[in-house]
Formats: C-alpha cells, structure tokens, sequence
C-alpha cells in the first residue's frame, strides 16, 4: 500500500523532468525581473553600498603614516614600547622624512599627528630642516635628538606608533568622548572637552520630539482624511503636500521670517497685546522644532492614511454596536489596526529627523546642532574625514540599533494582529 | 400578521421617514411592529431603503421624522452603544487585532460583565456554534463560514434584546450559504430570539423568515408570511419580486366579487382573482405562477385555455421549464416535472396551456 503510494507520483510525473520543466519556464521570467531591478542595484551600489562602506572603514582607518613612511611603521610595530625605538627604526624615519617632502606626503602625516600632539606638524619640519645629508657619524639617534629635544621622549615615538597601525579607534573614541590613556586604558577626556555624547543625546532628543509631534499631529488629520468623500479627501491632501513644492531652504528662511523678533507673528502677539515684549521663538529648540515638524509632517501623514483608509468603518460601528463608548471603541478597535500606518510614519520621520542639517543650522541656537552639523564641520571646515567618518558610522550604528528595537516591538504587535 | 400591530411588539417604527439631501425621502412614512420572538426580514433591491431602516433601528443614522420604540424605551436619541441591539455586518467586523475569544469577550467587557461568568458565557456561546476548537485564533484564519458563525455568536453573547443582520450571507457561496440560513433559522428558534435579518435575496428571505417586508422605493409593498407572500402577491411588484412569475396585460371585463373576467391584447379571456383593481375597464397586470400552468392533457376541463408556441425547454434537474409564446408575450414560462415530461412536446411545437381562475391575481399596472 504505501508503495503503491509512493510510486505512483513519481510514475506519473517525473519528478525531475518536471522541475527541470519549471525551471525552463521560469527562467525567461527571473531574467527578465533581473533585468529590471538591475538599474536600481548598480545605481544603489554607486550611491549607497560604496560610499558607505567608505565612510565606515574611513572611520578606523589610519594608513597615512603606513603609506607615507612604510619602513618606520614596520619598525614601530616591531618596537615594544619600552625606552625607545632601536637606531634601524631612527634611520628608516629619518630617510623616509627627508622622502615625504615630494607628493605631499609631508602635510599628510602632519595633519594625522597632530590629533596626537597638536605641535607635533612643527616638529616634523624644524627636524626637516636640520636633517643632515648624509648619515651622521654619531648616529640618527644622537642625531634627531640633538635637532629636537623631543625625539629623546618615549612619548613622541609612542605618539608615532599609535599613527602607524593600520586601524585605529581614536575617532569612534573620540565621537562617544572617549580616549587611550598612555597605557592603552580607554577613559573619559576632561569634563569641559566632552562635545559628542551630548550631541548625541541632543540628536535623538530633537528627533523623538518631532516624531512625537508630528504623531500627535498627524493622526487626528490622517483620520479626518480618511473619513472624508475621496473628492474631498483629495483637495485636502494636495494642501498636505503643498510644502513639498518649494525648496527646503525657503520653507526654512521663512520660518525665520515669520518667527523672528521683529518678525509676522511677534508683531500681532504684540497688537493684540498678548505680549509686551517679543517672544524668542527663532534660533532656539522652539524654532528648530517647528521648522522641521512643518517639513516632515506630510511624511507621517501619507502612511497613516494609506492605512487608515484600508480600515472599514464597520469595525467602529461594530464596537459601537457591542455596547464599546465610541472613544473606547476608538481606541480598542481602530487605533490597534492602523499600528502599521502609525510604525512606518514615525519610522519614516525619525530617520529623517536624526540626520536633519540644514534647519537646525538656520534656525537653532548653537545649542540646537545636531550631529550632522559636526559631521560637515569636520569635512567642510577641518578636513579631518577620520572624525566626521566616526560621527556618522555611530549616527548610523544608533539609528540601526533603534531600528531593530523599533522592529521587534512593532512586530510583536503585529504578531498580536495575524 | 394581527400580533404585529399588538402595543406590545418589541420594536415599533411609527411615521418614521428618513432623507439624506433633504430632497428625496429613501424612506417614506414607515410604520411597522415587530414581536418578541419573531424573525422579520426586510427585503428590496438595492435602494429600496431597507438597509436605512436597519441603520436606524441600530443607531447609525438618525430618523428625519417619525419615532422608534425598543419595548417601551423611545430610541431616536438614544446612541447605538446603549441600545443593547446585536449586530451582524455584511463582512462581519470581527476585530482582526483579536482572537475569537477575545472577540466575544468585547460586549461583555462594555458592559463590565464578571469575569467568570463572562467566561461562562463565552464557552456556552462557543459550543453553541461549534468552535470550541477555534478560541484562539483570529479572525483572519478561519474560514468564511467559520467567521459568520463567530460573527453571529458576538452579536448574541450579550443576550441582546434583539439581532439586526444586515445581508451577513452575502459573502458565502451557495451550499454554504443554504446551510447557514437554516442554522440561524434554528439558533432563532433555539434560543427564542427577535431577529430583523436584512437581505435582497428573496429564497433567503422565504427559507428564514416567520414574516417577510418587501421594500421598494421607500415603502413596504407587502409584508407577510413567505407562503402569503408567494401565494398572494397583494401588488405587481412583489408578484415580480418574489418568485418567477409569468405576466400578462389585460383589461377589466367584469366583475362578480372577488373575481373577475380580464380580456388580455391578444383575444384571450380568462377569469382572475381580483387584488388591487377594482374598477371595471381598468388596465391590469395579471399574475400566474409557472407552475400553475398545465400544459396540453392536463388543461383539459379547466376554465381558462389557450393556445401556445413552444420557444424553448430549460432542463433543471427535478424539473423542466418550457418558454412558451403567448400572443406577444414570447416569455411565458410553464414549470413541469421531469416525470410528467411526455416526449411529443418539442420546441416549435403548438400546445395548449390552462389554468384555474384563483391561480390567476389581477394586480395593478403602475410596475413597468
């Protein structure tokens, strides 16, 4: 019996031959998807995958002396750090340093030493200067000491090793306001040096209250809109989406005008004698808050309703008819069904929140910048990729990490739901 | 039908009108009474204003004059979460964010029901429908029977005074759908509920009902038993709504009675019950069922006989229709048995078709 069973299937239909026959069938088919979604993969791997992958390694990376002077790093990696380097290593720096005058090499190592000692760019050149010709008689040990004094400190060549690893954590350290100690032990940098943490914290700060706002603004709208005829629905829904049509640095210099001491708002708070003196409501948290709630509303509003419009109004009436309050049944019965809506809006507008620039940088105070702001200081102004790398790899780190907690929980709920 | 009118009937609607635009009434002048126990389906095409009616009764929409009364409580103002009427949804609203228990739970938690008795009634109502099995699923994994079924049991579970279902089949196919109407016909029985059951299905209509309301444009046309409904059309329209019906234009003759002679276009003449015609020379629509039609032999010794073409035979299992012509009516159907089926009719054929007088109603003429 249970041969028979088994046989007749594979009697009938070849197991084989039939897959090898689906196969063929689908195979123009996922040739074709193929082909379509190719576009948008080379693209995202140009625009995404690389520079990310870019910014992260830029972060930890510290090949400038390795690159510059091969040989000293090689010596230094051998070197245990105790008294100081041996007279192979003092040679090799002093070669290598006379060499790193051609291509720029020079300013390279200058910059990347002098996050370790910020005299130590005029070091390299005064020692440059002095540097004899030929390999001096007394040694390039008694040599480099004698043009500068530092070069007989273990710390200079310590300060020297720890640039000529290939990796190094300095800049993520940094970004949480953290440092190596002389021993290798992380600890805190001085109080009144520590910048990032607080920034960090400012960041989602700002970000959370706006996604909360925009939550507690949107929802009512959402629903209002997805009550409403669709004709209706519809001319309300190009007023939400009106914002998207002028400039993002419009939108933001006319908050200023309107918000501003002397600006259209503050005037008639003061006509109608609501206040005597004007308000500071611009180039504060005030200002920045309501800056970007007015730019990323739409963004929590268009899930909601696509939601909220999927939802039939039965369920409501059904609660109702049970005997529900309709604010409870409100509640219970509706509120529980556009968690989805309400999941991807925020989502949506607190990842476009933390990485917000611009307004805050137009509107805030100095207390109001955000992450991203240090992150263009650093690339804009000081050219130290290295810290900017670090800032954003963390903001991005952060921003992934709350996302799998935000993803858990919500899928919880949704477990709840199916 | 005279209980219905008793001042005790459960639910009373009296005067009650309703319009939307303020222009056209969707329903007009309304009086109907329902009695403890009864199972009243309203019935009507699309637009015909019973679904109106039905949102009334459950608080949905606000009657434009008139009043509604549940016992003795007046209902107009009261909210629909206080008017302790159950109801069944056309997609049935079951909270898909709920499992089945929890589902039936909701009334109780509304009306702050203990918990141990909320739950005793939550597994009594769950063995009554037979999806002991099934409390801890949701909705959406049940099957579509399974869900009106669930459905049904969360509009009864607080004991109700009275269940409104608002076309609740419509969703389920054919067998299924046979199959629940007559397990809410006995779950009424079994439990003695009041039951206003909305649909446009007339056979579901008939299968459930102890009185049937036909609806069109805004009014009651008839209500009824099912049999009375079928057997006695009081008007054009419910003879044409309900049932097939074969139809044929004619003019008052004379009258004796109750009964009367009707010359129809075409030369034929034939003796009618008379319903709402009374006046000699009028127009009428007159009504015959097909299957009071007997065709060739078996007309033989009735009073009312004529000569026919046969157009078309539709074979339907048990029985057998035969498209006849008529003078100009090339749409009159005769209903015959398989069994009584004789092979010398055939399509082209000429016979002879009769019937009785009182299987032929004189109806009005305003229907179309």
């Amino acid at each position: 019996m249970l041969q028979s069973e088994t046989q007749t299937p594979s009697a009938f239909f070849d197991g084989r031959s039939l897959k090898a026959k689906l196969r063929r069938a689908e195979r123009w088919r996922k040739i074709k998807a193929a082909a379509l979604v190719l576009p948008l993969a080379v693209f995202l791997v140009i625009v995404f995958v690389v520079p990310i992958s870019n910014m992260l390694w830029r972060s930890v990376d510290n090949t400038e002396l390795m690159q510059v002077m091969p040989e000293t790093a090689a010596h230094l990696q051998a070197w245990d750090g105790q008294g100081l380097p041996d007279e192979a290593t003092m040679a090799a720096f002093a070669e290598e340093l006379r060499a790193s005058r051609q291509g720029g090499g020079l300013g390279r190592i200058g910059r990347r030493l002098n996050y370790e000692d910020p005299a130590f760019r005029g070091l390299l050149m005064r020692t440059l200067r002095q540097l004899p010709v030929e390999q001096p008689v007394e040694g390039w040990r008694a040599s480099l000491q004698s043009i500068d004094a530092a070069w007989a400190e273990r710390e200079t060549w310590r300060a020297l090793q720890r640039a000529s690893s290939l990796t190094t954590d300095r800049y993520l350290l940094a970004a949480v306001d953290l440092q190596r100690d002389d021993d290798r032990q992380i600890q805190r940098i001085e109080a009144e040096q520590r910048v990032y943490v607080s920034v960090f914290q400012r960041t989602l700060v700002i970000a959370g209250s706006v996604t909360l706002i925009c939550l507690l603004m949107g929802f009512p709208l959402a629903y209002w809109l997805a009550t409403l005829p669709t004709s209706q629905s519809n001319l309300l829904m190009i007023f939400v989406l009106l914002p998207f049509w002028t400039s993002l640095l419009v939108r933001t210099a006319s908050w200023i005008v309107l918000l501003q001491t002397g600006g259209v708002i503050n005037t008639t708070l003061m006509a109608t004698g609501l206040t005597s003196d004007p308000l500071q409501l611009v180039f504060n948290r005030f200002g920045v808050l309501v800056a970007m709630v007015h730019i990323l509303l739409p963004f929590m509003i268009l899930p909601l309703y696509s939601v909220m419009k999927g939802i039939s109004p039965s369920y409501l009436r059904a609660a109702v008819s049970l005997g529900e309050h309709p604010f409870i049944a409100f509640w219970k019965v509706y509120v529980p069904q556009t968690i989805s809506g309400v999941a991807a809006g925020t989502l949506l507008v607190f990842i476009m929140a933390l990485g917000y620039y611009i307004t805050p940088a137009l509107v805030g105070g100095p207390s109001d910048q955000m992450v991203s702001y240090y992150v263009a200081y650093y690339t804009n102004t000081t050219n130290n990729w290295g810290m900017a790398a670090a800032l954003g790899s963390l903001l991005l780190i952060v921003t992934l990490l709350l996302y799998l907690v935000y993803h858990r929980m919500v899928n919880q709920k949704q477990l709840v739901r199916n | 039908m005279q209980q219905a009118y008793d001042s005790d009937a459960l639910v009373r609607f009296s005067g009650v009108q309703k319009t939307y635009d303020g222009e056209n009434l969707v329903v007009k002048d309304l009086n109907l009474s329902i009695a403890q126990g009864e199972f009243v389906t309203l019935l009507g095409p699309s637009g015909s204003g019973k679904t109106t009616c039905l949102m009334m009764l459950a608080g949905f929409e606000v009657p434009t004059s008139g009043d509604i009364f549940l016992g003795d409580k007046r209902l107009n103002t009261l909210p629909p979460h206080k008017r302790n009427i159950g109801m069944v949804f056309q997609n049935y609203a079951l909270f898909p964010h709920m499992t089945v228990e929890e589902n039936l739970h909701f009334p109780l938690k509304a009306r702050k029901v203990p918990a141990a008795e909320a739950r005793q009634r939550v597994e009594r109502i769950l063995d009554t429908i037979q999806l002991k099995d099934f409390a801890r699923r949701r909705p959406t994994q049940l099957s579509g029977g399974q869900q009106q079924r669930v459905a049904l049991a969360r509009a009864l579970v607080f004991e109700p005074q009275l269940v409104l279902m608002d076309e609740p089949l419509g969703a389920l196919d054919k067998q299924l759908r046979e199959h629940m109407q007559l397990e809410i016909k006995h779950l009424h029985e079994q439990l003695g509920l009041t039951v206003v059951f909305v649909t446009h299905d007339q056979s579901e209509a008939l299968t459930m009902s102890d009185r049937v309301a036909v609806f069109n444009d805004g009014v009651i046309q008839q209500i009824d038993t099912p049999d009375r409904l079928y057997e006695a059309p009081s008007n054009a329209f419910v003879a044409q709504f309900i049932g097939e019906n074969n139809q044929l234009v004619g003019r008052i003759a004379s009258i004796e009675g109750e009964r009367c002679q009707v010359q129809v276009e075409g030369g034929l003449s034939t003796g009618a019950i008379l319903v709402n015609v009374r006046e000699q020379g009028a127009l009428t629509r007159l009504s015959i069922r097909p299957e009071r039609v007997r065709l060739n032999g078996a007309s033989e010794g009735l009073p009312n006989r004529v000569k026919a073409h046969i157009e078309e035979f539709i074979y339907l299992g048990d029985h057998l229709r035969v498209r006849c012509r008529v003078g100009d009516n090339s749409q009159f159907m005769a209903r015959v048995p398989v069994t009584d089926f004789c092979s010398s009719l055939k399509v082209g054929a000429d016979i002879m078709l009769g019937w009785r007088d009182e299987d032929v109603r004189a109806l009005d003429c305003t229907q179309p």
